[in-house]
């Protein structure tokens, strides 16, 4: 019932997931926050199965960290997502594979243009305008087919999210009250509204 | 459902009279959900060699990668640029060293070989080579794209006819399954230049 939106924007990409934590028909916490710094101008959004989600951001995370500190310059978006995607082929095939779906966005710390890649548990990246994962994209991609254009300012990009929210909350049977929301651009990641 | 059958996508080659054409389309999806129209599933080997993947997007991608290294290894050692059939068995190995775990895709391959002859060839996804004399179709719409090749097809065709050809082909193949299209893109490899185009068709 986990949920990962992203948009691109003029030189931003909104990111966001939902925070709630649950097992079976209990919900543990209401703040939990999906996504992991990668660098300055990355971040990562996971859900999945139980434990995976957390530990496969957390090994992400450090091996970007590692190799910024061994080479001295932070990765690409690109460069990023094709890590991730190649972490998680290889694990696919392995003992125990990792079933996390996840989204990457970023900016190029230069020029801020965004890049959103959406990549589901099997390795599987595509770098896309607007992404999903989860039952929401059932829903979502729709609305956002409809209404989306490239170079949207960050007001239109919340707006269209907010349409997003309300859709969910008319027609998705899971109750998903909070969203943490996420904004990565040239002047790195911050929270919103 | 069948895995083969999980993302979706098909691929199709042709030969022509001192040609070669390819084509794929551009759906990426789960299942009946659509996701992207700008999936990548044809890469060049060279500016006469070309292969397409079709089947599960992550083996498609994973085994591009995996090309990729293979031929750049090969190009720094033998110093040359990989011929078609050293590809297409290059490929087969490949393939079948995953014989009991296999990789989930079948590729198309196309390309001129060193005295301009046209070669074509596909696998299955443990790597049995069909060496074709006239067309060759891979992916969810396979069936489809085996009507409309022995439909249009006639040996021969200059280069132009040729792309128009498979093109007809590709679109009216994919408007009959669900898991392909959204976009297509065909190459057409001559001894001189490589032309790509991306057609307009039914973005449902």
């Amino acid at each position: 019932m986990e949920v990962l939106i992203g948009i691109t924007g003029k030189d931003f990409v909104l990111l966001t997931a939902d925070t709630t934590s649950a097992r079976s028909i209990v919900i543990m916490k209401q703040e939990e926050d999906k996504t992991r710094e990668l660098n300055k101008h990355n971040l990562l959004l996971t859900i999945g199965e139980a434990g995976d989600a957390v530990q496969f951001a957390e090994y992400i995370q450090r091996n970007i960290k590692l190799y910024e500190i061994r080479n001295g310059v932070p990765l690409s978006t690109k460069a990023v997502a094709a890590y991730t995607r190649r972490e998680m082929a290889d694990s696919l095939r392995s003992r125990n594979a990792y079933q996390v779906n996840i989204l990457i966005g970023g900016v190029d710390p230069k020029t801020g243009t965004p890049e959103l890649y959406w990549s589901d548990y099997l390795a599987a990246s595509q770098k896309m305008p607007f992404a999903t994962q989860g039952y929401a994209s059932y829903f979502v991609m729709s609305t956002m087919d409809r209404y989306w254009r490239p170079d949207l300012s960050l007001a239109e990009a919340r707006a269209l999210l907010q349409k997003c929210f309300d859709e969910l909350k008319k027609r998705f049977i899971g109750n998903l009250p909070s969203f943490l929301i996420k904004v990565v651009d040239k002047e790195g990641i911050r929270t919103i509204d | 459902m069948s895995i083969m059958q999980y993302n979706g996508g098909c691929l199709v080659g042709m030969k022509g009279k001192n040609c070669v054409a390819i084509a794929s389309d551009r759906r990426f999806g789960v299942q009946a959900l659509g996701l992207s129209t700008n999936f990548q599933r044809m890469f060049s080997v060279s500016n006469r060699l070309y292969y397409g993947l079709a089947g599960l997007g992550t083996d498609v991608q994973t085994l591009s990668e995996k090309f990729r290294m293979s031929v750049n290894m090969y190009k720094l050692k033998e110093e040359r640029d990989i011929a078609p059939t050293t590809f297409a068995s290059l490929v087969s190995s490949t393939l079948y060293e995953r014989r009991f775990g296999p990789y989930f895709s079948e590729p198309v391959i196309v390309g001129l070989e060193k005295d301009d002859t046209p070669f074509i060839c596909a696998t299955d996804l443990i790597g049995c080579i069909n060496f074709a004399k006239d067309f060759v179709v891979t992916g969810t719409s396979s069936e489809q794209l085996y009507g409309m090749c022995e439909a249009l097809w006639e040996p021969d065709l200059e280069p132009e006819d040729l792309f128009e050809t498979i093109s007809q082909a590709m679109l009216n193949a994919v408007d009959r399954d669900a898991l392909s299209g959204w976009g297509a893109v065909v190459h057409v490899i001559t001894p001189t230049q490589v032309i790509t185009r991306t057609l307009k068709g039914r973005m449902d």
